[in-house]
Formats: structure tokens, sequence, C-alpha cells
């Protein structure tokens, strides 16, 4: 509970700076860091926990931000119940889904959600109905029920500290649980885990919903914050490696270490973005980066800390 | 009896791995079963824990057709087994591998009541001084051991010990004998395959032999052992059964 | 109408066979280093730059195959050995990432140098008119190098030593290592191949349709639905499964709109990889 209590201090301090200076910047940053933090948390708990490399997992919050822009835009949906309801549906997705693909293994199951995510994304350019290539942008008057558009950004905000609270409270938990131990017996030794009694494939699935459900709620708020969708930017197969990426780069499995990842990740991009020297050349640098991790620091940031200082081991989940 | 194996055949494409094979394990008992390699054993024992299903035949276990139910329903009706080939859960501790056996073993527990029963289970098989290490870290041997002390936490009826001696040296061989006696005597029954001979006509109540898939011999230890059909299909020496019998 | 649909079927056999070279390429990596090589694409397209600029200094693409298809094999086993060797044996994650990190450099770099404008190569080799049916030149040669290639490969494959090795490593690498095979060459080579192969198909592409340094990533992703439908791992399944696809894509599209084409093959991606994980024609190099 240590541990749980100084992570969730840690996102509240972080999230609270830019309600207090009303840093217009400075919000804009932590918004796309508390972002990356929820959504690192949610694919460790498919990867880190369970061991299944989701490499498409950024369809879920494609669907999501789609079903609660849609919601919003032509019935008036809140954007609240909005969210909730983008999130049970990415949920339900990948119930579904799951219970078909992950029966697959290993780089099987790797290269089907990447399928996933190109044919989803090919199917929504071709749809006219949610806007086909080009998207859909909000009528202006939606934001008017929030009090204006910069309301609406500030809204967005909070429910998007709320959110990633919410996740690392659930990775906390799960990691903690009986469940949590079930899953990571999957990860070692599927075919051991499966004659120790636990139930496998209702396990995989669960925590391939659970997985998808946050990433739903947050392309929500992403999108209604941005003002407009389209399917290039909901199911950009880079963003899926950039989650991939975060939880390597902090240490799956952990729950500190998705968090730690995604910090560091947006500091380092940031960095390499504003920089004129390494500006065109960022992504070639983000590639050297994670070559290096998987090379000589497999286990992230936080395996290398607790192999080096193993005192630390029992601070650090 | 609480083990029925009924006419089980299982075949892998052209090959009959397990033919026609029935036995009964009594309960309480040490039955043994021995046999050359490829003779059926552990297709034997995926048929049973449920990871293959028979094409032919019937599992009863505790008076109920277990046929076909996925593993993790066997496991928790009561069925525990060992792996031939360890399957330690690496970067899991050692106390953690054996509390997954007694979180969704037959007593289903919740974590803390696992963690107690992890903990006197380790000291039963001498891993306790162990329990924080992570399980890729121990050795063959401690793998052993742990494989069996994680069947043992799910507190089975039944358990199924593949091949537990091998890859022991005799003093280890020794005392994990001793721990299969001591399971015994705690009330599980126990169904295991060995290769190792003299141990495994030592410790048996009975011993049923497999060749190519089917049953050839079954009886009291000394009786396989002295069974020219066993001697003939298992071994083809009848010297180096007489001196094995003999220790 | 009959017209159209053999002309189509014609363009998805020639383009196919060259879709098949890329996706064998891929198919030798898996089977031979259990890696799925997520820097194809980057290397397809790669190969199409390095054929643009030999075009540009006034050498037939080509004339230019050997020498496109000998660069592939030094990249390919520089790449081993920087991002693979130290890997080969983790769990596959370590290795996804590690071809697809090559990627992001390649294609970082490329867009850096090149940026993301589309370049043609403008070659004209005639074309053959049979009937009412025309078939472009550049997709016959293509077709025909890409037959040349992969019997090429073949004959490597089952009549010389170093490719039986390579086949021995496929099928069980401690064994072949007992058998005093330098597994650690084997895997280099079959990688330099397997980036050689998708270079070449990358050149032949780009003599055909225009392109830019992002372009590999769809051919790379029609390799991977090649490869499923023929069995990860089977050369000559990944031959049939690209000429599958190609056919399939190019009749397709006479009924609905080419957009939807990569929902259909990942459809197609997913569906076979559900009901028949080792391919339609799932086998062994």
């Amino acid at each position: 509970m240590k541990s749980l209590s100084w992570l969730i201090g840690l996102l509240i301090v972080i999230g609270a700076i830019p309600m207090i200076t009303h840093d217009v910047t400075l919000r804009e940053t932590v918004f796309i860091i508390l972002m990356y933090i929820a959504l690192a948390e949610s694919l460790n708990i498919i990867l880190g926990y369970t061991g299944y490399v989701s490499f498409g997992h950024i369809v879920f919050y494609g669907i999501g931000g789609y079903v609660a822009f849609l919601m919003i835009q032509n019935y008036g949906l809140n954007i609240i119940p909005a969210m909730i309801l983008a999130g049970l549906f990415s949920a339900l997705v990948a119930y579904c889904l799951g219970l078909a693909i992950l029966r697959l293994r290993g780089a099987y199951f790797a290269i089907a959600t990447i399928g996933v995510n190109e044919a989803v994304k090919a199917l929504i350019t071709n749809l006219e109905q949610v806007g086909g290539a080009e998207g859909i942008y909000f009528n202006i008057k939606v934001y008017s029920a929030y009090g204006g558009a910069e309301h609406a950004i500030w809204l967005s905000y909070y429910l998007m500290l709320a959110v990633t609270i919410a996740v690392v409270i659930v990775s906390w938990f799960v990691k903690k649980s009986k469940f949590g131990l079930g899953l990571m017996a999957i990860r070692e030794d599927e075919d051991a885990a499966i004659t120790l009694g636990v139930n496998t494939s209702k396990y995989k699935t669960l925590a391939y919903a659970l997985s998808a459900l946050f990433p739903g709620m947050i392309g929500a708020i992403f999108f209604f914050k941005n003002g407009n969708i389209e399917p290039e930017s909901a199911f950009h197969l880079t963003k899926s490696i950039e989650m991939i990426f975060m939880v390597m780069l902090g240490g799956f499995g952990t729950v500190t270490g998705p968090m730690i990842g995604a910090i560091v990740y947006e500091r380092i991009r940031g960095f390499l973005i504003v920089s004129e020297m390494f500006k065109a050349l960022h992504i070639a640098i983000s590639g050297i980066i994670l070559l290096l991790i998987v090379l000589f620091m497999p286990r992230g940031i936080i395996g290398f800390v607790r192999d080096k200082i193993p005192a630390l081991r029992r601070f650090v989940e | 009896m609480i083990l029925k194996v009924e006419n089980i055949t299982k075949r892998f494409g052209g090959l009959v791995a397990v033919n026609n094979v029935s036995f009964e394990v009594n309960e309480k008992e040490i039955l043994g079963i021995i046999g050359p390699n490829g003779a059926g054993k552990t297709t034997l024992f995926n048929v049973i824990s449920g990871i293959y299903k028979p094409e032919k035949g019937k599992v009863i276990f505790d008076g109920k057709d277990i046929t076909g139910l996925p593993p993790f329903k066997i496991a928790r009706l009561g069925i525990a087994r060992t792996h031939q080939i360890v399957k330690p859960l690496n970067e899991l501790t050692v106390k953690e591998n054996v509390m997954v056996g007694a979180c969704f073993g037959r007593e289903y527990l919740d974590l803390d009541s696992a963690e107690k029963v992890a903990e006197d289970v380790l000291k039963f098989v001498g891993l306790y001084e162990k329990a924080d290490l992570l399980a890729g870290k121990l050795n063959v041997p401690e793998k052993k051991r742990l494989e069996l002390a994680r069947a043992l936490a799910s507190k089975p009826k039944l358990i199924l010990l593949d091949e537990v001696l091998a890859g022991l040296n005799p003093v280890e061989v020794m005392e994990m004998v001793e721990v299969i006696k001591k399971i015994r005597e705690s009330g599980v029954t126990i169904l295991m395959i060995e290769h190792l001979m003299h141990a495994i006509m030592q410790i048996s109540d009975r011993i049923i032999v497999l060749d190519y898939g089917q049953k050839i011999a079954e009886g009291k230890p000394e009786d396989v052992a002295n069974d020219p059909k066993v001697i003939e299909a298992y071994l083809g020496d009848p010297e180096l059964v007489l001196k094995l019998t003999k220790r | 109408m009959l017209d159209v649909w053999i002309d189509s079927i014609i363009s998805g056999i020639l383009l196919g066979l060259v879709y098949g070279l890329a996706a064998i390429g891929l198919s030798l990596i898996w089977g031979v280093m259990k890696v799925i090589n997520l820097s194809h694409g980057a290397f397809i397209a790669l190969g199409m730059f390095t054929a643009y600029f030999l075009f540009a200094f006034g050498l037939n693409p080509y004339l230019g195959v050997p020498i496109i298809f000998a660069l592939g094999i030094i990249l390919g086993i520089a790449v081993y050995f920087v991002a693979l060797h130290r890997i080969i044996d983790a769990p596959e994650l370590s290795t996804l990432l590690s071809t697809f990190s090559i990627s992001l450099f390649i294609i970082g770099l490329g867009t850096f140098v090149w940026t993301t404008i589309p370049y043609a190569i403008d070659i004209h080799v005639g074309s053959i008119s049979i009937g009412n049916i025309t078939i472009l030149g550049t997709k016959v040669i293509a077709g025909i190098v890409s037959i040349i290639l992969t019997i090429l490969l073949y004959i490597f494959l089952y009549r010389t030593k170093t490719g039986k090795a390579v086949r021995a490593v496929s099928m069980n690498r401690v064994a072949a290592e007992l058998m005093g095979i330098n597994t650690t060459r084997i895997l280099a080579l079959s990688f330099g191949i397997g980036i050689a192969l998708a270079m070449t198909a990358g050149a032949l592409i780009a003599t055909i349709f225009p392109f830019t340094i992002l372009s590999g990533g769809v051919y790379e992703l029609k390799s991977f639905v090649i490869c499923v439908l023929g069995g990860l791992g089977s050369p000559i399944g990944a031959l049939v499964g690209g000429l599958i696809l190609g056919i399939i894509e190019n009749v397709i599209t006479l009924q609905i709109p080419t957009g939807l084409v990569p929902f259909i093959e990942f459809t197609i991606l997913v569906a076979v990889l559900l009901i028949k994980p080792s391919g339609l024609l799932g086998g062994e190099v």
C-alpha cells in the first residue's frame, strides 16, 4: 500500500501544478504525460502481467475516440458518460476479439493485433458515415455546453488526471491480487498455469478487456479535447509502439515502471522535438534508444535499479 | 478406488501413443508406471490431466467422468501433477510459484491462506530457505522439489509424478523418495512414472508396464520384474533386471 | 468485361510474384531464426531508393538487382550482429522490438534525407499486347526476375552445402550446432538473404509504382498476410501465398474501393491465423 500511495501522491502533485500556476503550456505537457502514463499502464496489464505482446493496442484508443466523438456529436451526450461508454465499448470489443485471437501465442498473437488495428483503420477510412479518411470535426456548439472551449479543455485535463489515477490504482490492485498471480503464471508458462488450475482463457480475456477499457476512455478524452478525429491519428501504429516503448523503458510487469517509462519518454521526445538539431531525426534516435534498451536493459529502468540496489525491491512494485 | 482409466486410446496422426489402456488406482496407494522411452507414459498422464483428449475411452476420478474436461477443471477437482521437464515460473519467487498451486487448486484459496499453505509445503519439501528467491535461480534438483511443492499446495487427492527422480544424484534420490513416502502417509494417492528401476520397485505398491502404448503387465513389483514379457519388452536384458530388483 | 478480368488476373500474378519474393524473405527469417522481422518494410523501402539512385546514375535497375541483392546481404548481416545476435534466444518481444527499432532508425533517417515526397523510376520497357489486353513490360520483367530469384534460392537451399545447413538450423538449431554447423554464421547469413530479398522486391516494385520511404510498410503488411496464408517458414508457401494475394487484390478492386483492400487482407490474415495458424499450406523450410 505504501508504494501505491507514493505513486498516487506523485501523480496528484504533477497533476496539480498546472492547476495552481494556470500555465497553459505546462497543462498541455502534463496532459500528454498523464495520457502516456495511463496508456502505458493499461498496456502493461496484458503485455507486462500476462505476457501477450499486443502490438496494435492503439486500436482500442481509436475505437473509444470514435465512439465518444459520435455520441457527443450526434446525440449531444455529455463527455463523462460518453467516456465511460467508450471505455466499456472498447473493453467489450477486446473481450470478443480476445476470445478468438488470444488462442494464438507469441509472435502470431502480435501479428494478429497489428492486423486488427490495420483492418479497423481501413474500415473506418472507407466508412463515409463516420467521416471516412477526412474524419469528423466537432460542431462549434458542442463546447458551449461546457461553458466554452477553454472550460472544455480544463475538464478534459481533470478527466485525464482522474483516469490516470484510476489506472494506476487498478494496476496496483491487479498486481497484488489472485487474478494478478494467475496472469503472471500465464506469462511465465501458460501450460504450467493451466495444469495448476488457472482458467487461462478466462483470465487472458479479462486481462485483455481490462487493458482495453482505459485506452478507450483516454481516446474519448483526447479526441473530445482535440475537436476532431480521423483514422490516421486514431489508429496510428506508431502510437502503439510508443506504448510498448514506454513499458519496456520503465520496466514491464511492474506498476512503477510504465509510469517512469512514460515520463522519461515524454521528456526525451520533448527534448528531441524542441532541439533544432534532433527535431528531424527524432524517429531515428528513438529507434537507437529502443534498441539500446532491448539489448542492454531488457528489464527497463526499474529492473536496472532493482538489480543495482536490492534494498529498493521492497518499495518498488 | 480413486481413479479408473477405461480403454483409453490416444493417437497422433498415424501413431497410436496409448492403445486401449485400462487400470485402476486405489485410494492411498502408490502405483508405478514403467516402460521404455516412447511407451506412452507421459501421454497417458497428459490424457488424465486433460491436456489431450483421448479418441476413445474414459477417465473416472472420484466417481466422476472427467474425460475431456479442461486441465484447470481437473486440477480443481483434485488431480495435481509434476512435469518431466520442469516448468518453473521463472520470474516469480519460489513462494509465489507454490502459491499459484494453492490459489487455483482444489481448495481455491485466497492469497493470504495460500501464502500460509505455501510456507508449510515449502518446509515439507525442504525449500523454505529459498522461498524468496526467483524460481529461475534454482538448480535442477531444487526445481524438481518446486514442481512437487506446487502440486502438493493444491491439496490434491491424487498426484501424478512424472520422473521426479530423473537427473538426481543418489543422495538426492534418497531424499526425494523419503518425501514421496511422506506424501503417501499424509493420505494422498500417488501415480508415478519412473525410469529408475530400483527406486520405483522399492516404493510402489503395484506397478503397470506400458510398451508401445499398450499395457503388457500389472501387479506387485517383484511379479512384474520377473514377468518374461516385461523383461523382453522393457530391457531385453534379464540379468540387468535381476540386478536391479535385488537391490 | 472478360478482358478486364484477364488483365487483372495477369497483373495479379505478376505482382503476386514480387510480393511473394518479399514474403519469402520474411518467411526465411522466421523459419530459420524464429524472428518476426518488423524491419522488413523499411528494407523494402531502402531497396526502392537504392534502385532509384542506381537508375539516376544511369544503371538499369534490372542490371542493378545483383548489386542490390549483395548490398542487402551485407546490411542484413550487419544488422544481425548489431541488433539480433545478443537476444536471439530471448523471448519474442525482444526481437520484435529490436527489429522494429531498426525500422524506426531507417525510416527516421530516410525521412530526414528524402522527406516523404513520392519518388518514381521513370523507366520504359514497352508493353505486351495480346488482343485487347496490354501488360506493362515492367510488371512482366519484375515477375520474371522474381521467379528467377526464387529458383536460385531453392537451388541454394537444396543443392548447396551452406543451403542445407540453413535448412538444418531451421529444423533444429541445437542439433545443427551439435553436428558442427556454425549456427551464428548461418543465422547471420539467413537474415542477410531475407533482407536481400526484401530489398530486391522493393527495387522491382519501384519500377512499377511511385514510392516514398514509408511505402515499405504496406508491403511488409502484405508479406505478413502472405506468410500467414502460406505458412510462416515455408518459402514455397510464401510464393503461392503471394500469388493468391496478388490475384485477390487485383480482382476484388474491380468490385470494391481500393481503400478497403487492407480491410479484406487483414480479415483474411486474422481468419487464417485463427483457423490454421500454421498456414493454409503450412510446412517446414
